[in-house]
């Protein structure tokens, strides 16, 4: 129970806080999650196997949006540290100093996808092996 | 705005969206290499070379014979660019909100650009300086057999050469269309043989538009590295009533770090059923 690690008085916290250690606490779970199943999934030799485990990995990773999307909901700075730096393109670093430094950018109406006007392919290579 | 002058193009945010987003479903289909080589960046537009830690030496400065000199070697970055048309009619119906928007200029385009860049990497590009993987390792190749019953074989042939010379996994296969259809659609023994090679590799195979014959390649990093510089990128050229020119565009260069790691799969021994 998320409610085991909490590191004050429970009735100090209030309902709101303790909310919140839930989600944050079930988005830690989930990505731990991915993780073991993302190593099992690469050590295993058992193609079968692997496509369990790469569903199921796959699967916690919804979970994993859900409860982020939860948090972004209730909490306003985590809101606006998202929308400024998820679905972006370019270097993260360059992110935040337009944000920070005012340079091009915040709120503006730009017809480019990114920063960097790229589509931002990158790399195709997959972290955990077989596709398909 | 930056050297891709988007603002300037007569195109609502809504024409942009589809547009990349028909570039970028081409790209991300067609690209191969980068589901098997290192990828370094992207620098950015501004990044013109790599730089290879070699040197040269070179004849003294004038008037001083005394002073040695040496030159530094570079791999400079090749810019791609292809050019194409969107049809003003096209957008305007975008803008109404048609979701059915002819962008077969865009598709060809990123077909185009896309298998320029795996050509590269697995070929070579000499105006370019790219040393291609297939072509560096060309002695080493493996021919495929004269059936497709024989692949499996020449996968395992070509994975016994790569462990003999101390390269490790993971591995994958990379093969040209004709190559994947065969080992998608046939059998041996009532069991598909795209089958029958998965369970040799534990990398995916990689359907190759771009490579002649077939590659096995390890995964396992350090081995050959893509570098890019500005990543794929739509910019806007001019415009009339009728039509707006763009270009799709990437700069990159590629390098060879240790060959030994990936072996050719040639036609050899036959043409394939």
């Amino acid at each position: 129970m998320a409610s085991e690690i909490l590191h004050e008085d429970a009735e100090k916290l209030g309902a709101d806080v303790i909310d919140h250690h839930r989600a944050i606490a079930s988005l830690m779970e989930e990505l731990e999650a991915v993780d073991w199943y993302n190593q099992r999934a690469k050590a295993t030799k058992d193609p079968e196997l692997r496509a369990i485990l790469e569903h199921n990995r796959d699967e916690e990773k919804e979970h994993a949006a859900m409860a982020l999307e939860w948090i972004r909901r209730h909490d306003p700075k985590m809101h606006q540290h998202l929308k400024t730096y998820l679905f972006t393109e370019g270097a993260v670093t360059a992110i935040e100093a337009a944000a920070e430094g005012g340079g091009e950018g915040e709120g503006e109406e730009d017809s480019a996808p990114s920063k960097d006007g790229s589509l931002g392919i990158g790399s195709l290579r997959k972290a955990g092996g077989q596709d398909q | 705005m930056n050297h891709l002058f988007h603002k300037r193009a007569p195109i609502t945010p809504a024409g942009w969206v589809e547009i990349e987003k028909e570039a970028k479903r081409t790209l991300r289909a067609m690209l191969a290499a980068r589901r098997v080589v290192d990828f370094k960046g992207p620098l950015g537009w501004g990044a013109s070379d790599v730089e290879l830690g070699r040197a040269d030496p070179i004849d003294s400065p004038p008037n001083a014979k005394r002073v040695q000199a040496r030159l530094r070697r570079i791999q400079p970055l090749v810019e791609l660019r292809i050019p194409f048309d969107v049809s003003r009619a096209e957008l305007d119906a975008i803008d109404r909100g048609a979701r059915d928007p002819d962008l077969d200029s865009v598709t060809a385009a990123a077909r185009e650009i896309a298998l320029a860049e795996d050509r590269a990497i697995f070929h070579g590009y000499k105006a370019a300086q790219i040393v291609g993987i297939c072509e560096a390792r060309k002695s080493a190749g493996v021919p495929l057999g004269t059936s497709h019953a024989d692949y499996p074989g020449a996968v395992s042939t070509a994975l016994t050469k790569l462990r003999d010379e101390g390269v490790e996994g993971p591995f994958s296969v990379v093969l040209n269309e004709q190559l994947y259809k065969d080992l998608a659609t046939r059998t041996d023994g009532g069991y598909p043989i795209i089958s029958h090679v998965q369970r040799l590799i534990d990398g995916e195979i990689v359907w190759a538009p771009g490579i002649d014959g077939g590659l096995v390649i390890s995964l396992r990093g350090g081995d050959f590295e893509l570098t890019v510089g500005q990543d794929f990128s739509i910019g806007y050229l001019e415009h009339n009533s009728e039509r707006v020119r763009l270009y799709l565009e990437e700069s990159f260069t590629f390098l060879i770090l240790t060959e030994q790691a990936a072996i050719p799969l040639t036609n050899g021994g036959g043409r394939k059923k």
